[in-house]
């Protein structure tokens, strides 16, 4: 009686000890995670919020100001609206045509079987490429006198426009420059595409249901969640658009690529206004959030999701 | 007029031949299935019919037309598919119409057809839900509703039923029976599934390594396999084999000794055996043919490795005493146990016989046998 009582509380003492391992163990594997999340996103958000309220300097004194910030940025601040105005008519372009390229390259890539594998990577590595490096080989691609596209187009009898310095081109630079970088969105497309069953198709076929019918009514229906996940993320990514302008134009020329990023920029880094430079990059965020809010509302008329697959269902009704 | 004809049909992937050269002639009406293991080709074959494969040689004729050429749309078939092949994003009116729309058709025409094949399969209270919204049933139901409002000459199955459970699987394969009876267009169905096959069909096309090995009706190819691939595959469980010598034959009658067999056993063919002896022959039997006797009548001795009880039946397996395996079916109640001796007798009249190149030697059936055989074949022509 003794023995048994005598062995078994280790085992008792064992099933707990692995209680503890087995709730806290899933918290374990997280938590590099976790404390990246709360170090580098959470409390910096935290902190960029606080500092929007304040006259925040560099160096100096910081002053409480409450919402004075916005309120001088929304209705004292010009240059503020010019650059949101860019900023949306950059987006306006940028996002229909990055989306379109890449369907229309997935679509590409999806159907070829010779080399494919040669042409995704082709068409994915520019999207590696970092910005500065991108940035280099554009300006270089852009220059007035011995810039590559200028060259082509003197081979047309085009005397090429100064891409860089005519305040209606540089936009437009800015925006075939920015969909160099197209290879992410394709490849998220690319593999909508391939999870899309060949059935589908063969059963409209076998039905007589012509090509373009299938693109519209099924292949657009399907990729539907990856259509909208690009387009909020390149919404995002033309809002953030900072680097290539920064770099190839610095906002000219007569500030016709100063982006709304490269204003908060200039606020936080060339004036030391740091609060200021918060309280844009709050306004920012909140127009995202709610335009991304606005088509997550408007996906639920074409946006579909499959959700659960019950393949082997028994049918009571039957 | 939906007459299947199709000559010498050849269909390769790179360098694997799939189809190797297949003839086949289904009357208008029938419904026939594609029966065969896995890769035998059974699916490349109705999807050449389907139109969905680029054929390497060979014809296809639908009636008179020939069809080998002509798009899969404008073929006049309908498909079903393994997985249903439902668009997810569309709810089941729009699923079942999608096509016709698309193809110019009238839009009270459109409705007339959704709504029939709603009332033929029972699904009038599904039409405005989505596919994720279904069973199992209700999908394959929908499958087959698209195939129906196409009213096809010919409509093509491609394992319909073997994403269902078993029981919901006999279900639907007496709804499809009765559908068949009820539309009377030639169908044909793809399965891997002899009981499926055989309950279904009027006749069933029995392939191997991309050819033809058997084409006949369910009877026809239970009681007069053509070779052995086909006496092995058709039943369950499997016909048994024993590999025997020709000692003598006179007449009709072929005696079969050695290779195991204790005593000699004389078989009656149909007619005069053109085997020449001795010459080694393959003698099969069904699992149910083979009695457990005592040692004297038994033509084979082994050990029992395992009996299945299956209640009605007992599937008794064992091991020979000269190499090979055997089963044997007895009554759920033989009190037969595992590592037991036992003594097989084969019953002649149940025997099957197939030459040194695995072809079956045509054996005499019994008569009631024959007249089943026949009435079979009778209701087909009819």
């Amino acid at each position: 009686m003794d023995m048994t009582y005598a062995g078994a509380e280790p085992k008792v003492a064992r099933r707990k000890r692995s209680a503890i391992a087995r709730y806290a163990a899933p918290y374990l594997f997280i938590s590099p995670w976790i404390l990246g999340f709360l170090f580098f996103t959470l409390g910096p958000l935290v902190f960029s919020l606080t500092m929007s309220f304040y006259d925040w300097p560099v160096v100096g004194e910081r002053t409480f100001v409450g919402l004075e910030n916005y309120r001088s940025m929304l209705f004292e601040d010009p240059q503020f609206w010019e650059s949101l105005w860019i900023t949306v008519k950059f987006a306006a372009i940028y996002v229909p045509f990055n989306i379109v390229m890449s369907f229309l390259l997935a679509l590409m890539l999806h159907h070829i079987t010779f080399a494919s594998g040669f042409f995704r990577t082709a068409f994915y590595l520019p999207s590696v490429i970092s910005g500065v490096a991108l940035v280099t080989i554009w300006s270089w691609i852009y220059s007035r006198e011995y810039g590559l596209l200028n060259f082509m187009l003197s081979f047309v009898g085009i005397d090429g426009p100064n891409w860089l310095g005519d305040p209606n081109l540089a936009i437009v630079a800015i925006i075939i420059a920015s969909l160099w970088g197209l290879g992410g969105t394709m490849l998220i497309l690319l593999t909508g595409l391939k999870a899309i069953p060949k059935e589908l198709y063969e059963a409209a076929t076998v039905s007589g249901v012509p090509g373009w019918a299938q693109m519209v009514f099924i292949t657009l229906p399907m990729l539907g969640p990856m259509l909208l996940f690009t387009f909020i993320t390149s919404i995002i990514s033309a809002f953030q658009q900072l680097t290539i302008a920064l770099l190839l134009t610095k906002g000219g020329p007569l500030g016709s690529t100063y982006f709304f990023a490269m204003y908060i920029y200039d606020n936080a880094f060339k004036y030391f206004d740091m609060g200021y430079a918060a309280a844009g990059s709050w306004v920012m965020f909140i127009i995202v959030l709610l335009l991304s809010l606005g088509v997550m509302r408007w996906s639920a008329a074409w946006v579909y999701y499959e959700g659960e697959v019950r393949e082997n269902d028994g049918d009571r009704n039957a | 007029m939906a007459a299947i004809r199709i000559d010498n049909l050849r269909k390769g992937f790179g360098s694997l031949e799939v189809l190797k050269g297949i003839n086949l002639d289904i009357a208008d009406g029938e419904f026939v299935c594609f029966l065969g293991p896995s890769g035998c080709g059974k699916s490349t074959l109705l999807r050449s019919i389907a139109g969905l494969e680029d054929l390497d040689g060979g014809s296809i004729h639908l009636g008179e037309r020939d069809i080998t050429d002509i798009a899969s749309a404008k073929r006049d078939i309908a498909m079903v598919f393994q997985n249903y092949a439902l668009y997810p994003h569309m709810n089941v009116r729009k699923n079942l119409s999608f096509g016709l729309a698309l193809n110019g058709m009238k839009r009270d025409e459109i409705d007339r057809r959704v709504d029939n094949a709603a009332d033929i399969l029972r699904i009038r209270e599904l039409l405005a839900r989505k596919p994720r919204q279904l069973s199992g049933g209700q999908r394959q139901r929908v499958a087959i509703g698209r195939a129906i409002v196409r009213e096809p000459k010919l409509f093509l199955l491609d394992e319909p039923l073997s994403n269902l459970d078993a029981g919901l699987r006999v279900t639907m394969r007496v709804e499809l029976a009765a559908l068949h009876e009820r539309l009377g267009v030639t169908m044909i169905y793809v399965t891997h599934d002899q009981v499926e096959a055989m309950t279904l069909s009027d006749r069933v096309v029995v392939l191997d390594k991309g050819k033809v090995s058997q084409f006949g009706t369910p009877l026809e190819l239970f009681y007069q396999p053509a070779n052995l691939f086909v006496a092995g595959f058709i039943g369950s469980p499997r016909m048994n084999f024993v590999t025997s010598d020709v000692t003598g034959q006179v007449d009709t009658s072929v005696t079969l000794n050695g290779g195991g067999l204790a005593h000699p056993l004389t078989l009656e063919m149909l007619a005069a055996a053109p085997i020449a002896k001795p010459k080694s022959v393959t003698l099969g039997i069904r699992p149910d043919k083979i009695e457990l006797v005592s040692a004297e009548e038994g033509h084979l001795v082994g050990d029992v490795r395992l009996v299945e009880r299956l209640g009605t039946e007992s599937h008794v397996h064992i091991s020979l005493q000269n190499g090979g395996d055997m089963t044997a079916v007895v009554r759920g109640t033989h009190p037969v146990s595992a590592r037991e001796r036992v003594h097989l007798r084969l019953a002649a009249e149940h025997c099957h016989l197939f030459d040194g190149d695995g072809q079956a030697v045509a054996r005499r059936l019994d008569v009631e046998t024959q007249t089943l055989i026949n009435q079979e074949k009778a209701k087909r022509v009819a």
